[in-house]
């Protein structure tokens, strides 16, 4: 064994704090990479608000909430809002209303009555409705739902809600499943037992114990696929159409708010005038709304973790 | 038997008959639901397969649906994805590696994180409409390759950092402790310790996050992605489509032979996208073995 | 080895580090209550008592590893080599380069045995032979016969005393001045428990070292100083012999014979 000169021997003197300029350099790099996230959202935030307030210049924003025509693009022009928001909701609606029942089942399926086995291949390929690209959703509400739709509802238009409800509601599954079946397995297996040693059959340990121990998990899972379905794109600007109306039939025609943003970006609209500004003005009630959607989902998720922890 | 009485009975087989329905309700609703998935690729396939060929691949778009096909469409997706990754992933495994192993539980970090996760939320097209304002107007990029890769790389951060941050907290402590107590730094350890060991998954997260922007194609729109580019971009600066434009374009023709073609062109989409999800899944399995 | 210092021995004991009053709080909560003690040099001294005392909490304030557990401060004074190492201007990372530490539970990188011990010195700027310090670390730690043919494999594949002798040598390798084993030995069966009280026999002749055990008679065994700690205070420190056999404190008897029989 050779002794060592790079043991430090009795003078040893901790040196002071130095300055470590590449550690330093890198810590910073590493901040202002996170730093981004808060430039996007105040970079969303104050964009959509500015180019509004530019908007309602023009437009008051009395027309604007409460007016039931929108005819941005021709003359004479009427800028209510309602009928895009109405479209939207109902694609919403029919989509939640298809979704929340048949997500919730496959979550029951999945976390109190499916094998590991089946579990292990049954979720992934539920997720991958939600990995398949929403152009492709559009193709098949247009080419198969709609034309399947005509044999029974003969009278159904070409472009109609119904069927970007339908495509929608499968697209947004999924997210209902999967978090849901994550609460619903967060419950504790000990809860379980206590119901069936009373006597209670699975389905009533289910209805009556796990899920309402789950619910808080399974209420934010529905809010995150509302919000999903509010901000959906391409399914619904491909199958719906691109007529604003306040229609209460789900076979007609109608326009979502992100439907009009689409059709607006593919028109050379020049940047400035009224109808550039209707852009920002719908997007911000977008932004909105899916917002306070989402807080108030994450709310619920934050006490959600306290009961269980 | 003398303690059950023969009513009690009666509602006991009541009782298991609604279980046994409810489970298979449960059952079939899931089993129902997959099968849609096949009917729905089933249908695309029968579509699309026929106009599936060289020739398709190998073609600019045209007006007459058998001279058409999504070459640009394709180089143009390749090209995002790769300026999409080169942009988003050096910045999002950055921020990530910043909140789980720099920032503590401050007020900043707590601040970050709150934005990251409402930003998860926020609609695809509301990142087109700020891409078009910021990238396209306010720094002049144009509709060019990189005003889309910069909007998709904001639009995919989110994802990617938050499947950073799982993957870098299943490194164990005591690794880290291991190499701090050596006298080495906080970077030093990450890089040499926290990264290597967390890589695997990291890479998963970013595949999947990938695949997402690859499908996008809101924010391309708004951004404008031309649908008709007889041309491959040679550069960043040039204008491009890719190919969830190319089939939108198609779909939304009134004639029955684009609709086909753009089932082809999906065919070619959903393949791109099963094979980034076989690669991401092929990591996954791999390392988990190495890990046992 | 284990022959008791003769009076004339312990009065030449040095002291290397020196504790002054020093409490360690959980977000203002104490779990060390001003301890004041001496760390001497080529000694073991063995830190013992009820779990939850605080001994852990202390050993890990000697090299500021407590620095990365939120919500922990320090009071009173820390001396090591001249300088507080609780002072303003001292650098946790120096420290942790002359006091290094092996914890309760093996934790080798994973990576090969090589370079388990190579990274903290290659770091550190070390210039000279890295396979003669490989060699020489893994010799301390006694593992050097055992692993010397696979040296590229991974730390992994080793058993649990042995990646625990590797974390030694990889602490070793930084050649600190003091050694703090944190109940290095409570993860292990009796025999590599044997091999590495063995081994720390061996390394006093060069290195300080302090160890934290739950298992009194290996602090009777191998130290030569204990400290026994409870509910953070550290309730009588002396020469082993003496803490063992004629404890000052009563408490510290009942704890000592308690368990003793």
């Amino acid at each position: 064994m050779t002794d060592t000169s790079m043991h430090a021997g009795e003078g040893t003197v901790i040196r002071k704090t130095q300055r470590r300029w590449g550690e330093s350099f890198i810590q910073g790099w590493l901040k202002a990479c996170a730093g981004i996230s808060i430039f996007t959202t105040a970079a969303i935030v104050i964009l959509l608000v500015v180019e509004s307030l530019g908007f309602f210049q023009n437009v008051s924003p009395i027309e604007f909430f409460f007016g039931t025509r929108w005819v941005p693009l021709l003359e004479p022009s009427s800028y209510g809002v309602l009928p895009l928001l109405w479209g939207t909701m109902l694609v919403t609606v029919g989509a939640a209303v298809i979704a929340i029942p048949t997500g919730l089942a496959s979550a029951v399926y999945l976390s109190e009555y499916a094998s590991d086995r089946v579990r292990r291949w049954a979720k992934p390929l539920l997720e991958l409705l939600a990995g398949i690209p929403t152009v492709v959703y559009g193709y098949f509400a247009l080419t198969f739902v709609t034309p399947m739709l005509k044999v029974i509802l003969p009278d159904i238009q070409v472009f109609n809600a119904l069927s970007a409800a339908i495509v929608v509601g499968i697209m947004i599954l999924p997210t209902i499943a999967t978090l849901s079946d994550n609460a619903l397995r967060a419950v504790p297996v000990s809860l379980r037992q206590a119901a069936y040693a009373l006597g209670a059959t699975s389905y009533e340990v289910t209805t009556r114990v796990v899920v309402p121990a789950g619910l808080s998990g399974i209420m934010a899972s529905f809010l995150l696929a509302i919000s999903r379905a509010i901000g959906e794109t391409m399914a619904v600007t491909i199958a719906a159409g691109q007529t604003p109306n306040l229609s209460l039939s789900m076979l007609e025609s109608i326009q979502t708010m992100t439907a009009y943003i689409v059709q607006v970006s593919l028109g050379d609209t020049p940047s400035g005038g009224i109808a550039y500004q209707t852009l920002f003005a719908v997007g911000m009630v977008l932004f909105a709304i899916t917002l306070i959607i989402n807080i108030i989902s994450q709310w619920i998720l934050s006490r959600f973790r306290e009961v269980y922890d | 038997m003398a303690f059950v009485s023969e009513t009690e009975i009666r509602n006991l087989q009541k009782r298991h008959r609604k279980s046994r329905l409810f489970r298979r309700l449960c059952a079939g609703i899931t089993w129902l639901s997959i099968a849609l998935l096949a009917v729905l690729l089933i249908r695309i396939g029968m579509d699309g397969i026929g106009w599936l060929d060289w020739q398709f691949l190998n073609s600019f778009p045209s007006r007459f649906p058998s001279r058409a096909g999504i070459k640009s469409a394709l180089v143009g997706t390749l090209w995002m994805s790769v300026l999409v990754a080169v942009i988003s992933i050096p910045i999002g495994v950055s921020a990530a590696l910043y909140l789980e192993e720099f920032a503590g539980r401050g007020r900043l970090a707590r601040f970050i994180e709150l934005n990251i996760a409402n930003l998860s939320g926020v609609p695809s097209i509301v990142y087109g409409i700020l891409g078009l304002a910021i990238f396209v107007r306010f720094f002049m990029l144009e509709r060019s390759l990189i005003s889309g890769a910069l909007t998709m790389s904001l639009l995919i951060l989110p994802t990617i950092i938050i499947a950073s941050r799982e993957a870098i907290r299943t490194v164990p402590q005591s690794i880290r402790y291991a190499a701090l107590s050596l006298g080495a730094t906080r970077w030093q350890t990450t890089w040499s310790h926290v990264l290597p060991a967390s890589f695997p998954g990291i890479m998963t997260g970013v595949i999947l996050a990938l695949s997402r922007a690859i499908g996008e194609t809101a924010p391309l729109i708004m951004i404008g992605a031309l649908s008709f580019v007889a041309f491959l971009p040679q550069g960043p600066m040039d204008s491009f489509t890719a190919l969830p434009i190319q089939i939108y374009n198609w779909v939304s023709r009134p004639q029955p032979e684009f609709h086909e073609l753009a089932a082809a062109g999906i065919i070619v989409l959903l393949v791109v996208l099963l094979l980034m999800n076989a690669a991401a899944i092929y990591i996954r399995n791999k390392t988990e073995r190495r890990l046992k | 080895m284990s022959a008791p210092e003769t009076e004339l021995q312990r009065n030449h004991d040095e002291a290397v580090l020196e504790l002054q009053e020093v409490s360690v709080l959980y977000s203002g909560k104490p779990a060390v209550k001003k301890v004041s003690c001496q760390i001497y040099k080529n000694k073991i001294t063995a830190i013992i008592g009820p779990s939850g005392c605080g001994k852990s909490t202390l050993l890990r304030s000697l090299n500021r590893m407590n620095d990365f557990v939120d919500g922990v401060s320090i009071e009173g004074r820390l001396m090591f080599a001249g300088q507080d190492l609780y002072g303003k201007d001292v650098d946790p990372v120096e420290v942790r380069r002359h006091i290094g530490m092996v914890f309760q539970k093996p934790n080798p990188f994973p990576k090969s045995i090589y370079n388990n011990i190579a990274w903290g010195p290659s770091i550190n700027g070390y210039t000279g032979s890295m396979d003669e310090l490989v060699e020489r670390s893994l010799s301390q730690a006694a593992l050097w016969d055992e692993v010397k043919d696979r040296l590229h494999d991974s730390a992994l594949n080793l058993s649990g005393g042995q990646q625990q002798r590797l974390c030694i040598a990889r602490a070793l390798a930084m050649e600190p001045q003091v050694l703090l084993m944190d109940e290095p030995c409570s993860a292990l069966d009796p025999i590599s428990t044997a091999h590495i009280e063995d081994l720390m026999f061996e390394l006093k002749s060069r290195y300080t070292i302090v160890i934290v055990t739950h298992n009194m008679q290996q602090a009777a065994r191998i130290s030569d100083y204990t400290a026994f700690m409870e509910m953070g205070h550290l309730i009588e420190f002396g020469e082993t012999d003496q803490i063992f056999t004629r404890p000052n404190v009563k408490r510290t008897e009942e704890y000592v014979t308690g368990r003793f029989g």
